[in-house]
């Protein structure tokens, strides 16, 4: 098993013609990923290494039985690329893309909301599941398949915790990035749910950083909800207030969104909170051992 | 983005919110200009990109024209601290002469984005603690704001007023209509202009019956900036870092920090963390810095040239998890890049990912002065070292 991305998906790739998008949607595939089409308005016809290209999703969905939507979007263009995928019955919608204004994810979260579709991003590496696929640019040769879960905020950082456990021969089911922006498609609450469902997970990194309260609202869930060991880094201690750190969601707001607090809130809900995040993978480690006694 | 009061006052003016008459103005002359055509009591107030401008003496009353020059006089080219600024305070250029009004209340209305789960929309918030430190009024007396969420299925709805405004005890006919058309022109600059907060404190009833917005606060989502150039063209660069402004217009992704050891990572989250690391390893981070997923020669070279302008650094960290990016290609740029500047800094170097043997043996063998490391806390502990 695994969660989001599993041997059903059958990925169509939005912006597929682009640079970025042919770049990755080849890695991709080289990983197993099942991309069935690509979507470029204006370049219908066209075909990327063999895989079709159609003008709009709705094409892909009746044509291939596309149901993930991976998307190497401009930012200007990316919510109303993400709007006409969830309306072409996308059920998982994975947007790459950085610099999506906030007014924008505003009305794609509440298209997502009503629709009931999945979305994760924008402003992320995306999702891998080892021995299935990828969607997404997470570096290929990090993963290796097994039953830890990963869960970040972060891009390279999340790359840094899945090699740590890859090097310690710790598998992963499903790494997933939830990007680093301040309205994401999904949080962390809704993928522990997820990790709580999938049978080959026994435990759980979440990688947070500085800014909002999804760390806080994930240590809520996990209280009741959650019954696996967590180990959580968050990134951003020695941020200052106020200023936006690199990621638009990685920010000090009117005192709220310090890493302190997210420590507090985590602790106190059972996480394992590492502070050297070199050493993420040894506390897996060490619940992992515990586990087998 | 931030912007300064004179700047906000005009956007509003321009959405319906009742601002007071004024103008800005760049030198005492000017001020005095303002305040004769005003013809009235006014108040000339610093205009800086910071709160707190009355305590640090930015803010003044003037009688008569002649005492809106000498105002403008003492306040243009003043150092401005206040508790918001650092230590050093922020030069003032401009003034903002305006009349002044007569004061009944002072309220509390301001926007912002809820990231909370359950939200994820525009929030009002609203309190009869005008013209007071609202963290304050949050974290000591919450009970005295009231929020009212903007339904993203709906946008604003005339119920979001009389939430608002009946618990602000606005219940008068005519006042709740002119709160009404207050924050609905609100609602609409935050959403036709891609603003990321609104705050106006106080807004200002009057002895005469009239609200009006007697001081104005609105900052830009960066990422909405592409399609506002207007709201663009109003950044005032003399605001920021100048290190930052350069970085900034070079494309390079750079926050500016206390500190001497420099750092230079690829990724937003790892740069955070690399920033803690040196910190726990006992050293002062000078910056953030994300060369992104490019690092190619070009901008590491920018970025280099960039972290040295610094003249508090001693000594400089590179951090790089090289995924689609290859080691190699990287220890190259470095090398180019440090060429290129003549870089005399100690550095420590920490490459992991794709070739990263070829990258390492690229930078022992390349005669400048490198310290390879290979974990992330050992890189720390040797760039703190460097220094010792």
């Amino acid at each position: 098993m695994a969660v989001l991305l599993d041997k059903n998906s059958r990925v169509v790739v939005q912006g597929i013609t682009g640079s970025e998008g042919t770049f990755h949607t080849r890695e991709a595939v080289k990983f197993g990923t099942n991309v069935v089409a690509g979507v470029t308005p204006g370049k219908g016809g066209l075909e990327v290494d063999g895989i079709p290209v159609y003008n709009c999703v709705a094409d892909a969905v009746k044509n291939h039985g596309a149901n993930v939507s991976c998307l190497y979007t401009p930012a200007a263009f990316s919510a109303d690329a993400i709007i006409e995928a969830v309306e072409a019955g996308i059920g998982l919608v994975v947007c790459m893309t950085e610099g999506v204004p906030v007014v924008d994810m505003i009305k794609v979260k509440q298209t997502i909301k009503v629709s009931g579709a999945k979305m994760i991003g924008c402003n992320c590496p995306g999702i891998t599941t080892p021995g299935v696929g990828k969607i997404g640019f997470m570096p290929s040769f990090i993963h290796k398949q097994g039953n830890v879960g990963v869960m970040s905020r972060s891009g390279t950082l999340t790359y840094e915790a899945i090699w740590q456990l890859t090097n310690l021969g710790i598998g992963q089911t499903t790494s997933i990035g939830i990007g680093g922006d301040p309205i994401p498609g999904s949080g962390f609450v809704d993928m522990l749910a997820l990790y709580e469902k999938d049978p080959d997970t026994v435990a759980l990194i979440m990688i947070g950083e500085i800014g909002g309260t999804a760390e806080e609202e994930a240590a809520e869930y996990i209280k009741s909800n959650f019954s696996k060991p967590v180990v959580s880094f968050i990134a951003g201690r020695t941020a200052p207030p106020g200023r936006r750190m690199g990621h638009a969601g990685a920010i000090i707001s009117g005192g709220k969104g310090t890493a302190d607090e997210k420590f507090k809130a985590l602790e106190a809900a059972g996480v394992v909170v590492e502070k050297n995040p070199a050493e993420i993978g040894h506390r897996i480690q060490e619940i992992l051992a515990k586990m087998k006694k | 983005m931030k912007i300064h009061e004179y700047q906000a006052k005009s956007l509003l003016r321009a959405y319906g919110v009742p601002v007071p008459n004024g103008e800005v103005a760049d030198t005492p002359e000017q001020a005095k200009a303002i305040a004769a055509s005003l013809n009235k009591v006014s108040i000339v107030k610093a205009q800086i990109h910071a709160g707190g401008r009355g305590k640090g003496g930015g803010v003044k009353i003037a009688k008569t024209p002649d005492e809106a020059l000498t105002a403008a006089k003492a306040i243009l080219g003043m150092q401005l601290v206040t508790h918001q600024t650092g230590p050093e305070g922020i030069k003032v250029k401009k003034v903002l002469v305006e009349e002044t009004s007569n004061i009944k209340k002072e309220l509390y209305l301001g926007m912002v984005v809820d990231r909370a789960r359950d939200k994820e929309c525009v929030v009002f918030m609203a309190s009869e603690a005008g013209g007071m430190d609202i963290e304050e009024v949050a974290a000591k007396t919450p009970e005295k704001i009231i929020k009212c969420a903007v339904p993203p299925a709906v946008g604003y709805s005339a119920f979001e007023a009389r939430k608002l405004a009946y618990g602000l005890g606005l219940s008068d006919k005519a006042l709740a209509a002119q709160f009404a058309v207050i924050t609905k022109g609100l609602y609409q600059l935050f959403i036709e202009k891609d603003a990321s907060l609104v705050e106006i404190n106080p807004l200002v009833l009057t002895e005469e019956g009239n609200l009006i917005a007697v001081d104005a606060k609105i900052n830009f989502d960066d990422d909405g900036l592409f399609r506002q150039p207007d709201i663009k063209e109003l950044r005032d660069e003399n605001e920021e870092d100048p290190l930052e402004v350069i970085a900034k217009n070079a494309g390079v992704n750079y926050i500016k920090l206390d500190g001497n050891i420099a750092c230079m990572v690829n990724g937003a989250g790892l740069a955070m963390t690399t920033m803690d690391l040196i910190k726990m390893a006992g050293g002062e981070p000078a910056n953030f810095l994300d060369v992104g997923g490019g690092a190619n020669p070009d901008q590491i070279e920018k970025a280099f040239k960039i972290l040295t302008s610094d003249p508090n650094v001693k000594a400089i960290l590179v951090n790089i998890f090289g995924g689609i990016l290859r080691c190699d290609r990287v220890a190259n740029g470095i090398i180019q890049a440090a060429k290129n500047i003549d870089m005399k800094l100690p550095m420590v170097v920490r490459l992991q990912g794709t070739n990263v043997e070829e990258g390492r043996k690229l930078l022992k063998e390349s005669g400048l002065k490198f310290t390879v490391a290979d974990g992330l806390y050992e890189a720390a502990e040797k760039v703190v070292a460097l220094l010792k």
